[in-house]
């Protein structure tokens, strides 16, 4: 009976567990933060794809200082772990919490890490390694997981079966904000467990009456009161049950059960009249709930008990006729889950738009009655194996518009090819004649700066002499030569004539020589600034001529070997989501019949109940007649 | 107690575990190979979306032209965004307006990349519009201008966004 109490600790635990992603106060780096701005909203896939990338580059970094991820670093990777975690992989998710449980970090880090790992291993159900984990937590613990760790710890004991080592870490946690109903209700269990029947009693009795507004503490409050009142019931405590069974919230998730318990509780003390009042309220209930088909057959008993045939014919009636329309339900049901059409509805877009989707599915036409379901869907492989189907069936949606988006970008690679192809030659003709002249321009920028550089050190007038200059001193220097060879009558006078000539020109080279070298390094100044432009143009049409070829070269490997990872991925998508699809068809099938072997015997059971009673009516009524 | 409810006991003694026992039923083994087995292909599928980013990152926005604007919303802000309007030298980039899931990430810290596109190297000019509501019901629609120069490596913009009052800027540019 201590099964039910049990999964919804684990319930509680998961949902009591579940942290977000904290703001961080200072973000450097933009592609965490676009992480985490799809984390937020839930898409951990997204979240995945760009902190996985972005954690990649990072380590590949020469400078890792340098880089905006070095702030975040330990947050990204105990991230990179959560989102694994909350997509479900927890194989990864594990390698990754242990990589930087086992890197040199902070104290407070590595506790942390420790937790998230326990947590790991406990959903898994590993509980030896989940608390080998916890042992690992020693010094500084953050302050906002430092009562999760203890209710972690508590959990794992109790999953362990050893009730007694969680006493004292259920007991710290009474007080706690967010943990105290929580704890409170498993340390009743804990005790329950240990076979401290009177302390399981007195702290369930204390749980079953704290006072909160949070609907889950409300739940577990009303948890607690059930099961301490079923407890009684079944040691033939009737009496004592009643007030734990009547403090169940009429309107909360445990109420039906709370009021059939309470019903046989009153029956069991042979207090008939008080019986009818709780069943005749959940008799109106959901008809696809266990405890309101029960109580449709144990009302017309109560009315029986108390003799009043006629009702308890009529109430026998009402559930005849309900139960055989549920097994037809039922029936329709299993058939169109054989039909495929279960997992054709899961998968639908506008379901699982809505929190509530499970119960809606029954909205849609030809699908199962999920109501029969819902207590098969709270079983944690349920839910894992339901979880992956749905996973499955996004990766296929995604695979599928990856696999359509490779022919536009064939199409793309081969318009830039044959637009860019044929312009090539050309522009690559020109661009060796650029390079040619730039380079000839390099070596006269060169050729300058050296002679910029020598006239510094040893002054020569002639190398700044203008090209007129250049030209008479070349004429004269030629007429010398010709006049050392002639003989004339007018040698002397040419010779002084030309020597007059050669120091004049020498003159104006000397005097103005300082004024020449200025003017040249301002030249040659604005000559840099101009070589600068000219290499700048030359390294953009160096990247353009780069950019033109890059942006249709070098994409048919990765296209045709990304084609090729996408369409076996689908293969194993397809393949994968058969096997698991048909798990959860045979898993539902299975409850469905099963319940519908449960309807079919209440059946039966209202059908003799039935005629008995007009029996009984008839007799009695024939009695009153005769009186 | 009568035969009828000693049946009817039993039957919902035999109900509460009902569910677990079928799903039960299913070879644990089998269940667990097949998990490892989605887990394998999630990180397949993973390292298959990485690669595909980064070919169409090559293919589609080259590092030369490559601009990527950013919207963040300042701490402690609890304006309510509607949209944002991005223009790039007086040419519309991307509008967008928020739900309320995004909304909600901005808010816990999320940064969203609100455009990737092409412009070529040089000065640019960005046009920032976002349109909300203040927490006491008004309105309103702010525009700034700001200027940005486009090197050949990749623009990354960031935008941080705060709700018009005293003290606020209201919309900022940083550069990343």
């Amino acid at each position: 009976m201590y099964r039910a109490p049990f999964s919804v600790i684990g319930l509680l635990l998961i949902a009591g567990l579940a942290t977000s992603p904290t703001r961080s106060d200072e973000l450097k780096d933009l592609y965490f933060g676009e992480a985490l701005y799809y984390a937020h909203q839930g898409y951990y896939f997204e979240a995945l794809e760009r902190l996985d990338t972005e954690v990649a580059q990072y380590a590949g970094l020469d400078e890792p200082e340098l880089d905006t991820l070095f702030y975040h670093i330990d947050d990204a990777e105990f991230s990179l772990g959560d989102f694994e975690l909350r997509y479900r992989m927890h194989h990864r998710a594990g390698r990754a919490i242990k990589a930087v449980l086992e890197g040199a970090v902070d104290e407070v880090v590595r506790n942390d890490a420790a937790y998230r790992l326990a947590r790991i291993h406990f959903q898994k159900g590993q509980m030896e390694d989940a608390l080998l984990a916890l042992e690992r937590i020693d010094g500084k613990i953050p302050e906002s997981i430092r009562e999760d760790i203890e209710f972690l710890r508590a959990n794992v004991y109790l999953a362990q079966e050893k009730p007694a080592e969680s006493f004292e870490v259920l007991k710290r946690l009474q007080g706690s904000k967010s943990f105290g109903g929580f704890a409170a209700y498993n340390l009743g269990i804990a005790y329950l467990q240990d076979g401290q029947r009177q302390q399981a009693i007195e702290q369930l009795d204390r749980a079953g009456q704290i006072s909160s507004d949070d609907p889950a503490e409300l739940a577990i409050r009303d948890k607690a009161n059930l099961v301490l009142g079923t407890i009684l019931l079944e040691d033939g405590e009737y009496g004592r049950a009643m007030p734990y069974l009547n403090r169940v919230r009429l309107d909360g998730p445990f109420s039906n059960q709370a009021l059939l318990s309470a019903g046989w509780a009153s029956l069991s003390a042979e207090d008939y009249q008080r019986a009818v009042v709780p069943w005749s309220i959940l008799a109106q209930r959901e008809v696809t709930d266990g405890a309101t088909q029960e109580a449709m057959l144990a009302l017309p008993y109560a009315y029986g008990k108390l003799d009043i045939h006629g009702r308890a014919a009529i109430h026998y009636g009402k559930a005849l006729d309900a139960f055989g329309t549920e097994v037809d339900k039922l029936n329709e049901s299993i058939e169109s889950i054989r039909e495929g059409l279960f997992l054709e509805a899961l998968v639908r877009e506008e379901i699982r738009k809505d929190k509530d989707w499970v119960i809606h599915l029954r909205s849609l036409p030809e699908t199962p009655e999920t109501y029969y379901l819902m207590e098969l869907l709270a079983t944690h492989d349920f839910q894992t194996g339901l979880q992956n189907y749905l996973d499955l069936a996004d990766l296929r949606k995604k695979l599928v518009s990856w696999e359509t988006s490779f022919d536009s970008f064939d199409d793309m690679v081969d318009i830039r090819h044959d637009h860019y192809e044929p312009l090539l030659p050309d522009v690559d003709a020109k661009f060796r004649e650029l390079d040619s002249r730039l380079r000839l321009r390099r070596e006269q920028h060169k050729m300058l700066v050296r002679r910029r550089d020598d006239l510094l050190t040893t002054p020569r007038p002639e190398f700044l002499a203008t090209p007129e200059e250049m030209a008479v001193l070349a004429r004269i220097e030629y007429i010398e030569e010709q006049l050392k060879d002639a003989s004339t009558p007018f040698e002397g006078a040419l010779v002084w004539r030309m020597q007059r000539l050669k120091g004049l020109l020498t003159w104006t080279l000397e005097t103005e020589y300082h004024a020449r070298l200025t003017e040249f390094e301002h030249n040659l100044g604005k000559l840099d600034a101009a070589m600068t432009v000219a290499q700048t143009q030359y390294d953009q049409f160096v990247r353009s001529r780069q950019a033109a070829t890059h942006s249709f070269e070098g994409y048919e490997t990765p296209i045709s070997r990304l084609r090729a990872r996408v369409s076996e991925a689908i293969q194993r998508v397809d393949l994968l989501m058969k096997r698991q699809g048909r798990q959860l068809e045979i898993v539902a099938i299975d409850e469905l019949m099963a319940r519908r072997g449960r309807l079919e015997g209440y059946r039966d059971k209202a059908r003799f109940a039935l005629a008995d009673s007009y029996d009984r009516a008839t007799q009695a009524q024939a009695r009153s007649e005769v009186q | 107690m009568s035969r009828l409810i000693r049946t009817i006991t039993l039957l919902a003694i035999a109900a509460a575990p009902f569910a677990t026992a079928a799903a039960q039923d299913l070879s644990r083994d089998d269940m667990r190979s097949l998990d490892g087995q989605v887990q394998e292909i999630k990180s397949d599928v993973l390292s298959i979306a990485s690669e595909l980013s980064n070919l169409e990152e090559r293919l589609l926005y080259p590092s030369n032209t490559q601009v990527a604007v950013f919207v963040a919303i300042e701490d402690n802000e609890d304006f309510r965004l509607d949209a944002v309007k991005i223009e790039i030298d007086g040419e519309l980039a991307t509008h967008h307006i928020y739900s309320f899931k995004e909304l909600e990430a901005l808010q816990k810290g999320g940064v969203q990349r609100i455009y990737t596109g092409n412009v070529p190297t040089g000065d640019h000019q960005l046009s920032v519009t976002m349109i909300g509501k203040l927490r006491n019901g008004t309105e309103f629609n702010k525009t700034d201008q700001f200027s940005f120069a486009k090197g050949v490596e990749p623009k990354a913009l960031g935008i941080t966004l705060a709700g018009p009052g005293l003290g606020n800027n209201g919309i900022q540019l940083g550069d990343w």
